[in-house]
């Protein structure tokens, strides 16, 4: 690679067709800038989506791009990192797409450690099909197929991951632009399966939905950014942080302050942990921001190349394969 | 011909894979059937749980498995029940008698003790007390009594070998193999194998049974083994890639009964081959679509209700113009059908199902040896014309053994990949949408390849740049596009031959796939007395040889006998425009060469025979 790469370099020159003001516009910006950051290769980095309006993704970036069919991305994107490992290959997907029609792809591709980047755009809403409730939609979300308010249950992206075995949580905010960018580069220097799951506004069809933990003003009390090895503290100047609370085996918000050493601090390991920040909701918890949970294990493709041991190369040949049991001559 | 019957857990298919073994290396021609259960272990001893091997051996060309056996080994009174009605008068029957107990009896739903009503009057009928001799012949080796009587198999395998005057060692040294480390159950089934062959030789058998010695089969010169279908699919899967020089993924998810070839290729590392066991039929497709976009050979397999759910996924590979192999190994259906039962019901689905008008190639094997060169054929069409390929083969293929004439590795051409048009002055959108004139496939351009990045998708392109494109006269010039390069692929296949008989006359037998081997025989057999009927098999299923319709042309009477209610008969009234007749069953039993025949001249038999295709010939 000659000059380093700007995060223009890493734009198509295709007319991006997202609803003027959506959540989507920002995170395309911070990927291309996080994407010259970390130095990706273009050639060797691949962005695959299933169906929706995140899945429009890979037209909008300058590398490889896969826009495939609904839910099918990790299924799609773990057959091209099996088949080359050496690729950066990113999923971008929707909450419909990944934990509705796919489900269980997203499951297995978490569970197995596919080394794939997950970006789960959730806006809580089908956007492409007009307005549809989706599967993280809260109780009584008001939608064409929900006018009397939709009564099925939400799922949370970050518990279902953590649930199916995976190794890196993270999330962010479509236009927090440090906060996402962090995350991006915490992504793409791990290996295995990552989930970002990124809170993104839909403007059209669930402006807002967001609002009570990404607004600005209160930004500072209803969010908590997470460090690894750094105390879990939030509010002005970190005023308020998060106990452990034995009893309840849950976590409580405390007056940082005045017992600084009850505070937690953030071990990205320990999946415990993980789990009470990812269940943290506004207003009672802050929102919990950034890489949640990090505990990197052998890849799905390192084990993959370890059982073949030829790594798909060909060391024997069909001639002798052929005759590899009892044969006869016939003269 | 001989069948072997029992519980599923009597080890039925394993003796008569054993017996196969043998009788190749005796030099003898054969076909087999395994015939068996969906149920892994249904109850013992019922007619469910019936466990079936048929072998047919000998000296002539042996395409089938045979129809009516000459010879059957009933392990119990249920495996008698529910194959005496196979077998001619005058058939060799042996019973285990131990097993002819009250209750075994009653479990295969016999009110009365079938050697005592004269229902087998008409049977040459050999009882054996097969457990009890088994118990006795490996007593010595201290097993446990379940054990021990799990050695039944192999001596009833050593009554047969001696029956069909057949050696003892090929089989005595897979079992020093297969039980190395087991000493105790490895010597107790060779002394049962040795048990069950002496107790043949014995004098007061000898008068009861006839030696069956198979003769030497007068084959071409060359080297032979015994091949499975799943055994020569995953072998010309390898070669495929060989000949390609990439390496293949294979993308599956277990299903009855395509999993043997999931099996195989796990075993075929060494050849480049890399298997992935997905998650679900959708994953196992998509995966394999993955892996053709990274440049590996993406192959994907399942059975008919597994096809099912990645058709949408094979639309997406015919939109984006990507390779893929889909092997079908059809069963009964439909849903769940008869999952081990045999069927050629999924040529519908192959060539006319998935939404919108969206072609692909589809391929049949004929044999399990032809399994390998259909292999090779099905992605070498993938590659040339960057396009889903099917490849059909069924349930009795996938399990049916013969003896096959290794095929020589350097008789096949190389498989070309399309090479990318240097073209300096073009985007690199449009380099990997710039098809090739002949066959219309795109360069294979993957990740990973500098200067080359592109995007592809499911939406529709542009035909020359490759961009998304809603423009109504580009999508009509796009559909004539996936049209015309399928349909290119006959450009680039061999003419129809005929297998037997000559290029015209009065009635052409057509089939496809699994039913070769009896339509040869049926046709064959005809035409040694009667004139005007051929046997003409088709392999190019989509699209037809360029000379199919003319060779056609040439018979009065198209007769098309498929194990489904008219697949293929329909193809041909549709994409040429014939008249045929039908011959359809559909039991999940493979067609007998007798019923082909009556069939056959029947029509043939019909005085005046009506000239079925319009227009003069004369």
């Amino acid at each position: 690679m000659s000059a380093a790469l700007t995060a223009k370099d890493f734009a198509t020159e295709q007319e991006v067709r997202w609803c003027p003001g959506c959540g989507d516009y920002a995170i395309l910006k911070a990927v291309t800038r996080a994407l010259a950051d970390v130095g990706a290769e273009p050639e060797n980095t691949v962005f695959v989506s299933g169906i929706g309006c995140a899945s429009r993704f890979p037209y909008y970036i300058e590398t490889y791009g896969f826009h495939t069919i609904h839910g099918r991305a990790p299924a799609i994107a773990t057959g091209v990192k099996l088949a080359n490992p050496e690729l950066d290959v990113w999923v971008v997907t929707g909450d419909g797409d990944g934990l509705s029609i796919g489900g269980n792809h997203l499951l297995h591709a978490l569970r197995r450690n596919v080394g794939l980047k997950i970006l789960l755009f959730n806006n809580e809403v089908y956007g492409l099909t007009k307005g549809q409730y989706s599967p993280t939609s809260r109780l009584g979300t008001k939608t064409p197929s929900s006018p009397g308010g939709s009564f099925d249950m939400p799922i949370s992206p970050g518990l279902f991951a953590l649930g199916a075995g995976a190794r890196f949580i993270a999330r962010a905010i479509d236009v927090d632009k440090p906060g996402l960018g962090a995350v991006l580069q915490a992504v793409h220097a791990y290996e295995g399966a990552a989930l970002v799951e990124i809170y993104q506004n839909c403007i059209v069809y669930n402006d807002n939905v967001f609002g009570a933990f990404t607004s600005k003003p209160t930004a500072a009390d209803t969010q908590i950014s997470v460090k690894h090895g750094q105390p879990l503290t939030f509010g002005a100047a970190g005023s308020k942080g998060l106990q452990f609370d034995a009893r309840t085996m849950q976590l409580t918000v405390i007056d940082a302050a005045s017992s600084p050493d009850d505070v937690l601090v953030h071990d990205e390991r320990n999946a415990t942990l993980a789990q009470l920040l990812l269940s943290m909701e506004a207003p009672e918890f802050p929102v919990a921001l950034g890489v949640i949970y990090q505990n990197p294990a052998e890849s799905f493709e390192a084990a993959f190349y370890r059982n073949h041991a030829t790594q798909l190369k060909r060391t024997g040949s069909v001639a002798d394969a052929l005759r590899h049991t009892n044969t006869w001559v016939v003269k | 011909m001989l069948r072997f019957a029992g519980d599923s857990g009597d080890g039925v298919q394993l003796m008569g894979t054993q017996f196969v073994a043998s009788t190749a290396l005796a030099g003898s021609d054969f076909a087999t059937f395994p015939d068996y259960p969906a149920e892994i272990r249904a109850p013992a001893g019922t007619t469910f749980g019936v466990s079936a091997y048929q072998i047919n051996l000998g000296s002539g060309p042996i395409t089938t498995a045979g129809d009516a056996p000459q010879v059957l080994v009933a392990f119990n009174p249920a495996a008698l029940k529910v194959n005496l009605p196979l077998l001619r008068e005058g058939a060799l029957v042996v019973v285990n008698t131990d097993s002819f107990t009250g209750r075994g009896l009653a479990k295969a739903g016999y009110d009365e003790d079938p050697r005592k009503t004269g229902s087998l009057d008409g049977y040459q009928l050999v009882e054996v007390d097969v457990t009890r001799l088994t118990l006795e012949a490996v007593k010595p080796f201290g097993l446990s009594k379940s054990d021990a009587g799990r050695c039944k198999n192999f001596w009833a395998l050593g009554m047969m070998l001696w029956m069909f005057g057949q050696d003892l060692d090929a089989i005595e040294q897979w079992l020093e193999k297969r039980f190395a480390n087991n000493d105790s159950v490895r010597e107790a089934n060779i002394a049962a194998l040795h048990a069950g062959h002496a107790y043949g030789e014995t004098a007061e058998l000898a008068a009861a049974i006839p030696q069956l010695a198979a003769s030497r089969a007068r084959f071409a010169p060359g080297e032979y083994r015994g091949v499975r279908g799943s055994e020569a699919l995953a072998l010309g899967l390898a070669a495929a890639g060989e000949l390609a020089e990439r390496p293949l993924l294979f993308c599956s998810y277990p299903i009855t009964p395509a999993s043997p070839l999931l099996h195989q290729l796990a075993r075929l590392g060494h050849l480049g081959v890399g298997v992935f066991q997905a998650e679900d039929e959708i994953a196992a497709v998509c995966s394999a679509i993955g892996a053709s976009y990274s440049g590996t050979i993406g192959v994907t397999s399942s059975s008919g209700p597994g096809i099912a759910l990645k058709t949408e996924a094979i639309g997406l590979a015919i939109s984006a113009e990507l390779p893929l192999v889909v092997i079908d190994s059809q069963r009964g259906g439909p849903s769940t059908g008869l999952p081990t039962k045999t069927e050629q019901s999924d040529l519908y689905m192959a060539v006319y199902g998935r939404n919108a008008d969206a072609p692909v190639p589809v391929l049949a094997a004929r044999s399990p040896g032809d399994c390998f060169e259909v292999a090779i054929e099905a992605v070498r069409i993938a590659l040339r014309h960057m396009t889903p390929v099917f490849l059909l083969t069924d349930g009795y293929l996938a399990n049916a053994a013969e003896p096959w004439l290794i095929p020589d590795m350097a008789s096949y051409a190389p498989i070309q990949t399309n090479s990318v048009a240097a073209k300096p002055d073009a985007d690199a959108q449009s380099t990997a949408f710039d098809r090739a004139p002949d066959s219309l496939g795109r360069p294979w351009i993957v990740p990973g390849m500098a200067g080359l990045m592109h995007r592809i998708g499911g939406l529709e392109k542009d035909a020359r740049t490759g961009h998304i494109s809603y423009d109504s006269d580009n999508h009509q010039a796009m559909t004539h596009l996936r049209a015309a390069k399928v349909a290119s692929v006959a450009d680039f296949i061999p003419d129809q031959p005929v297998s037997v008989g000559a290029e015209q006359g009065r009635v052409a037998v057509v089939g496809w796939g699994s039913t070769y081997g009896a339509l040869y025989q049926a046709v064959r057999r005809i035409a040694r007395s009667q004139e005007g009927v051929s046997h003409i098999h088709i392999r190019y299923l989509n699209p037809f040889p360029r000379n199919l319709g003319a060779l056609l042309a040439g018979f009065d009477r198209v007769v098309v006998p498929e194990m489904n209610m008219g697949q293929l008969a329909t193809l041909l009234r549709d994409k040429l425009g014939l008249e045929v007749v039908q011959f359809n069953k559909v039991t999940g039993q493979p067609f007998l060469i007798d019923e082909l025949i009556e069939f056959i001249m029947e029509l043939l038999g019909e005085a005046a025979l009506p000239r079925i295709v319009q227009g003069d010939r004369s």
